[in-house]
């Protein structure tokens, strides 16, 4: 094929053989095409529908894919979990405060008590003397006790006695029932200090922070496209106006406004939530005063930025021809918005969006930590690491737990995020 | 550097192929174009958007960013293979000996540098003995010779203080520093006011008689074309459907495309019943390019050949030559007239060419 | 400049209003009085409380006289956490020690992401880009408290041989490194990743083409030509991030058992102490909003393109 065509183009003369091959021309060669002939010269491409397009290169990044497999695994985790494991979040388990995840079963925890109690010691001695016909000593008493004594370490008499602890943290008296032949679902993660299982806590916890993540970006959606498209339409004086205000609401600290709001809303909520037994008062007991400031503070502040994209993206469409035209046929602004703009910008709104929501997770955590968050006994990600801080030497695991699911939300989130931005970002498209 | 006046061949490109290996597939940008270049030549790339004459223009200065590639064919630039070159010897080239100007001035100096401090730096990329003070000397030598005044004011001064006209001369100053014996510009008029561009031009050809220099301009304008070229290749579709000298190319086209080109040009002595015929249809897929003659769906003589092969050049004159069934039919129906084949056929020619005379 | 100067500086002093007014309102919206403790004071000292204070006067007067104090440095007393120390006194010994915590993570976070963020750059498609990317990923997916915990328990907790460094705050310089570090951390891989990307911007201009064309080399288009261009709006990202890494002090200072005003602010807000929280936010956000006005005009002065003789826009 490439050699053909070396011949017929590259040769600055034209070639004697091709004007050989001229000859061969079948008769009609030379009659003009007719339109359709025309028409069917040129194969068009199949083309490729938007989201069509946006989807096959997302599928082709695999950091974007392997994250959210983990987001939907999460997800479940946080959602369905709940469902199958037995306990609640707020369900206090006899015996179980400040439960392992791991275990001894009842045998190694009788002969760690027996190694640990001089007299058990003793009786298991005289036993074994007995058997052999002879009676204990009170030297050889004497001797043991004071051999029992000084193993005081329980860590290092469990290694003498090559006691291991088993996965996952049960009771002793669910230990006693699974002995009885009962099936008692396992503490994966253990429990806390009040004994409440840690991973329905960690899942409640998951699935708050993930709707809160959903609701908060929501939200900055909502208020950020209206007020980016109102001000980008309109233009002009509205348009400044609007722009100062974005502006002086940009340099607002946002995280001081949250905490302020957290500290004020909690005394005025609690009010509000003991007028009455409307709906509104339900809702506020079933969010708390301080998640209730974190949706006021994202509805207040965390919209700038994408008015902003908004507002930008709609100055650059307005000037296209299509706009100019809708308006022409008497098209109202509203209409104009709705049907032709935002369809438009729909791609970064979509990833401006979703990447708001690894960032609501982020300060919901951030604010749960600092005792801000969600009101006990409900628990978030952030929350719980708040817990386990206390403990932090003795069950680091507690904090730990919470702290990498937390991250790894955050991660896959962001992850995502950026390959959605990659996958719907038309000005990369080539 | 000495200014030797050199004959010859400057440039001898040889059916270049280039392609872009997207993940749609692979775009075959330059499908096999040569073309010659003598020293103190003035040569056009006349095309619309996307016929890929910026993309032959970069491969020669090896400017081709990926996913781009030269899949075949040569370049060879004063006697040495320009694709053989390494990354090292191309850094060398570039600036030096080739030199090319772009579109834009707006966007093509850096904004956050002086004019002086980038004109200095173009001249030290391959001086690296020269002194600041004789950098900065030639610099503003350099400056006055496109036709600034003040230099050393504008030395100091940022690109956006300059007007798109100046920071044109300035990008032109910066090409010619070093001497090249080629200049590649492309479309450098394109982005300026109409006057501005008069005055562009006309830098350049006074420029060009003073240095002898070869340039290769790309351009889709045919007027400054006519302005300032001895030769003109026409591109379409990443084809050379058209080859040849000024007048012979503005006075008897031989290729439909180039007609169109022609029709579509507004020109100061058409009477005022005379309209501007735009060319039909829009250029062809790149991706997945038709076996037969690139422009045929677009081409109101079109014929079923057309469809089905692309036409092999023919010599309609000296150093012109168009790749066109018509120009086939007829020099055969002339074979067969037992003429001789090198005399174009003047009939036709006349008729068709009569359309915008 | 100076109408730019002006403007800017005009838009601080209202966002501050702002703040002032909001924080005002809110501590007014407070059901009952701002300084109810636990047990319930007597009406008549209630009415003595609020004559003393100007409470019985329309709100307009007193956001006025709020204002004027608040202009004479004058925040109020702490009613709970330290009775009747006046708030400022708390703020400028407590202060100090936030800000140089402050200062130092933001200052490794400069020195180090902006340079990482150049060689990702400079390097991209290696694996030294990826690497750096995954890093940076992780680092901005990890809240302060995460990161915190863990530098804590490597450092001062579980593992033998790393304990080098002091379980409690002490003031010493050693006892500076770990919250430095964390609270460095957010930072550097944010800045890393923008300058990255303003890197990769800056690369695809056309003037990079003009450089590539005059024949200069690759480490000078990107590091005299690129870089110089890439810095200009990472400085914007600057502003926004020296108010997020001073708020992340709270959590840090919280974790290291810190006595910065971080960690005092969140205490006096769980235990409700009203002065307290009003004169620190107030105080924050003066400082974070002038700490933007300072990066903002230190922006306009890197960029060339405005002009310092003329009015700038």
């Amino acid at each position: 094929m490439a050699e053909k065509r070396k011949k017929v183009l590259g040769s600055l003369q034209p070639d004697i053989e091709d004007i050989l091959d001229w000859n061969k021309l079948p008769e009609d060669a030379f009659q003009p095409a007719s339109a359709e002939e025309k028409e069917s010269f040129i194969q068009d491409r199949k083309s490729v529908s938007y989201w069509k397009d946006a989807w096959r290169r997302l599928r082709r990044n695999k950091v974007a894919m392997v994250a959210m497999v983990i987001v939907i695994l999460l997800g479940l985790f946080a959602f369905v979990g709940p469902l199958i494991v037995p306990y609640s979040y707020d369900e206090v388990i006899p015996g179980a405060n400040n439960l392992h995840p791991w275990h001894y079963s009842l045998e190694d925890q009788e002969e760690l008590a027996a190694a640990q109690d001089p007299e058990m010691a003793i009786e298991l001695a005289r036993a074994e003397a007995e058997a052999e016909g002879r009676e204990l000593s009170r030297i050889e008493e004497a001797q043991i006790r004071a051999q029992v004594k000084s193993g005081g370490d329980v860590d290092e008499l469990r290694a003498e006695l090559g006691i291991k602890p088993k996965l996952f943290g049960y009771t002793n008296d669910e230990l006693q029932r699974i002995a009885d032949g009962e099936f008692v679902f396992p503490h994966v993660f253990g429990c806390d200090m009040q004994g409440r299982d840690i991973m329905v806590r960690t899942m409640i916890g998951t699935r708050v922070s993930m709707i809160v993540g959903i609701c908060c970006a929501l939200i900055v959606l909502v208020i950020g496209a209206i007020y980016g498209s109102i001000s980008g339409y309109c233009g002009g004086k509205v348009d400044a106006v609007m722009q100062r205000i974005v502006e002086i609401i940009y340099t607002i600290p946002e995280v001081l406004i949250i905490l302020l709001l957290g500290a004020t809303l909690k005394p005025i909520l609690e009010n509000f939530q003991n007028s009455g037994d409307g709906f509104l008062q339900n809702m506020v007991t079933i969010l708390g005063p301080n998640l209730i400031a974190i949706f006021i503070a994202f509805g207040l502040l965390y919209w700038v930025t994408m008015s902003r994209i908004i507002r930008g993206q709609i100055l650059q469409l307005k000037q296209q021809e299509y706009v100019t035209a809708a308006r022409a046929l008497g098209a109202k602004g509203g209409r104009i918005i709705k049907r032709h703009l935002l369809p438009n910008c729909v791609g970064q709104i979509v990833t401006t969006t979703f990447l708001q929501i690894p960032s609501a997770i982020f300060t919901e955590s951030f604010l749960s930590f600092l005792g801000m968050g969600v009101s006990a006994p409900m628990t978030s990600l952030g929350s719980m690491c708040s817990d386990g801080l206390s403990g932090l030497q003795s069950y680091p695991y507690r904090l730990f737990i919470p702290a990498i699911i937390l991250s790894i939300l955050i991660l896959c989130l962001n992850l995502f995020g950026d390959g959605l931005r990659d996958a719907l970002d038309p000005r990369l498209k080539k | 550097m000495e200014e030797k006046q050199k004959t010859g061949k400057l440039l001898e490109v040889k059916d270049l192929h280039v392609s872009f290996f997207t993940p749609a597939g692979e775009v075959k940008a330059v499908g096999g174009i040569s073309y010659d270049l003598n020293y103190d030549e003035v040569m056009g790339i006349v095309g619309e958007s996307g016929s890929g004459k910026s993309v032959e223009a970069y491969s020669i200065i090896g400017l081709l960013q990926s996913p781009g590639k030269v899949v075949g064919g040569s370049i060879t630039l004063e006697g040495e293979d320009v694709l053989a070159k390494s990354k090292e010897e191309m850094i060398d080239l570039r600036g030096n000996k080739v030199a090319m100007i772009f579109q834009n001035p707006m966007t093509c100096l850096n904004p956050v540098y002086t004019i002086g401090n980038q004109l200095i730096e173009a001249l030290k990329a391959h001086d690296k003995k020269v002194s600041k003070e004789e950098a900065a000397k030639r610099a503003m030598e350099m400056l006055e010779l496109v036709g600034i005044n003040n230099v050393e004011k504008r030395m100091k001064q940022y690109p956006h203080e300059l007007s798109g006209g100046m920071r044109q001369r300035v990008m032109i100053a910066m090409g010619l520093i070093c001497h090249p014996q080629l200049l590649i510009a492309d479309e450098p008029t394109t982005a300026l006011d109409v006057t501005i561009q008069a005055q562009i031009l006309e830098l350049m050809k006074e420029l060009q008689k003073k240095t002898h220099m070869g340039i290769i301009f790309i351009t889709h304008n045919l007027g400054v074309v006519a302005e300032i070229c001895d030769k003109v290749s026409v591109m379409y579709a990443g084809k050379m459907v058209e080859q040849g000298p000024v007048d012979d190319i503005f006075y008897k086209p031989g290729h439909p495309y180039t007609m169109g080109l022609l029709r579509s040009m507004p020109r100061v002595d058409a009477e005022s019943y005379e309209r501007l015929i735009p060319i039909e249809g829009t250029p062809v897929d790149m991706l997945n390019p038709p076996e037969g003659c690139p422009f045929a769906p677009r081409c109101e003589y079109a014929m079923k050949i057309c469809l089905q092969k692309m036409p092999p050049y023919v010599e309609l004159g000296d150093n012109h030559r168009s790749a066109c069934w018509l120009r086939v039919q007829e020099q055969m129906a002339k074979e067969k007239a037992g003429q001789a084949d090198t005399k174009p056929a003047q009939e036709t020619e006349n008729k068709e060419a009569g359309d915008h005379e | 400049m100076a109408k730019y100067i002006l403007k800017r500086v005009l838009m601080a002093v209202i966002t501050l209003f702002i703040v002032i007014c909001l924080t005002f309102f809110l501590m007014n919206a407070i059901p009952g009085n701002p300084w109810l403790s636990e047990k319930t004071p007597s009406q008549a000292t209630i009415d003595a409380l609020n004559e003393k204070y100007g409470l019985d006067q329309p709100v307009i007067v007193q956001l006025g006289k709020y204002l004027g104090n608040i202009l004479q440095g004058e925040f109020g007393d702490s009613i709970k956490m330290q009775k009747d120390r006046p708030v400022l006194d708390i703020i400028t010994t407590m202060f100090p020690i936030s800000a140089k915590i402050g200062i130092i993570a933001i200052v490794w976070a400069i020195l180090v992401g902006v340079p990482l963020g150049c060689l990702a750059a400079y390097k991209r498609g290696t694996w030294v880009d990826s690497l750096l990317r995954v890093i940076c990923t992780i680092g901005i997916s990890m809240p302060g408290f995460v990161v915190a915990t863990i530098l804590l328990q490597i450092f001062t907790g579980g593992i033998e041989g790393f304990k080098i460094l002091p379980t409690v705050f002490d003031g010493s310089w050693q006892s500076y490194v770990l919250p430095c570090a964390a609270l460095g951390f957010y930072p550097m891989c944010y800045l890393s990743r923008q300058t990255r990307t303003a890197m990769l911007d800056s690369i695809n201009q056309e003037y990079i083409k003009t450089a590539r064309a005059k024949g200069l080399r690759n480490k000078k288009i990107i590091f005299k030509h690129a870089l110089r261009n890439a810095l200009i709006p990472v400085i914007t990202y600057l502003g926004p991030q020296i108010a997020f890494t001073l708020c992340g002090g709270f959590v840090v200072e919280q974790v290291f058992s810190i006595p910065g005003l971080g960690r005092y602010f969140v205490q006096s807000i769980q235990s409700r102490d009203y002065p307290i929280i009003m004169g620190t936010t107030i105080f924050l956000a003066a400082f974070i909003i002038v700490m933007n006005l300072v990066v903002d005009l230190l922006y306009k002065l890197v960029d060339p393109r405005i002009n310092l003789s003329k009015g700038g826009n």
